[in-house]
């Protein structure tokens, strides 16, 4: 059961920053990032399962790829995003953290533009 | 890869701070202050080489 081991790391790992916090903080925040790794290597193999689930279920109702793969990507852009937001905040760094957060967001919108055009498109072909 | 790598992480961090306490009660600040920055270094590689797996492994996973 991975959600054990998971939950089971997450509390050491917490506990062991709680104590290295007033004397080393700078430490204590290298264990959170640490424990927010090995957490994702965990879960990183059932993570590419469930991608490869979701292009399978795509190819069979004949989607077009490059949309799915759009989407993995947005998916992988906001989870990164996130974990770096995250640990900025955790260290108190909220300004930096919402730079991440922001620049995250331009990227996804980016990277989304091509979809929201053939929207567009294909609403005009279809409205009289 | 998982658990002994916190406890290493943390056995370093208690150690500075240790040696740290008892370099600035023996009058000696500067060593007290190369010694944390030495385990800060050393930290720091190891978790900068297991931040550059996680990169790789997003990159391939979400073909970023």
């Amino acid at each position: 059961m991975e959600i054990l081991q998971v939950v089971g790391l997450g509390l050491v790992a917490t506990i062991i920053s709680i104590v290295l916090k007033s004397q080393r903080p700078e430490i204590s925040i290298q264990i959170s990032i640490i424990t927010g790794v090995i957490i994702f290597a965990l879960v990183a193999a059932n993570l590419s399962a469930v991608l490869k689930l979701l292009e399978g279920i795509a190819n069979k109702v004949d989607i077009d790829l490059v949309y799915v793969t759009t989407i993995i990507k947005i998916i992988g852009i906001a989870y990164i995003s996130e974990f770096g937001a995250e640990v900025c905040r955790d260290a108190g760094e909220s300004a930096i953290a919402a730079k991440i957060e922001f620049a995250g967001k331009i990227l996804i919108i980016v990277m989304a533009a091509p979809i929201i055009l053939a929207l567009l498109n294909l609403l005009v072909e279809i409205l009289p | 890869m998982g658990i002994e790598l916190i406890f290493k992480i943390a056995a370093i961090g208690i150690l500075v701070s240790v040696l740290n306490q008892l370099l600035i009660r023996s009058g000696r600040e500067e060593q007290a202050m190369l010694t944390t920055l030495a385990g800060l270094i050393v930290v720091l590689l190891m978790i900068v080489k297991e931040i550059s797996n996680l990169f790789d492994t997003v990159k391939t996973m979400f073909r970023l």
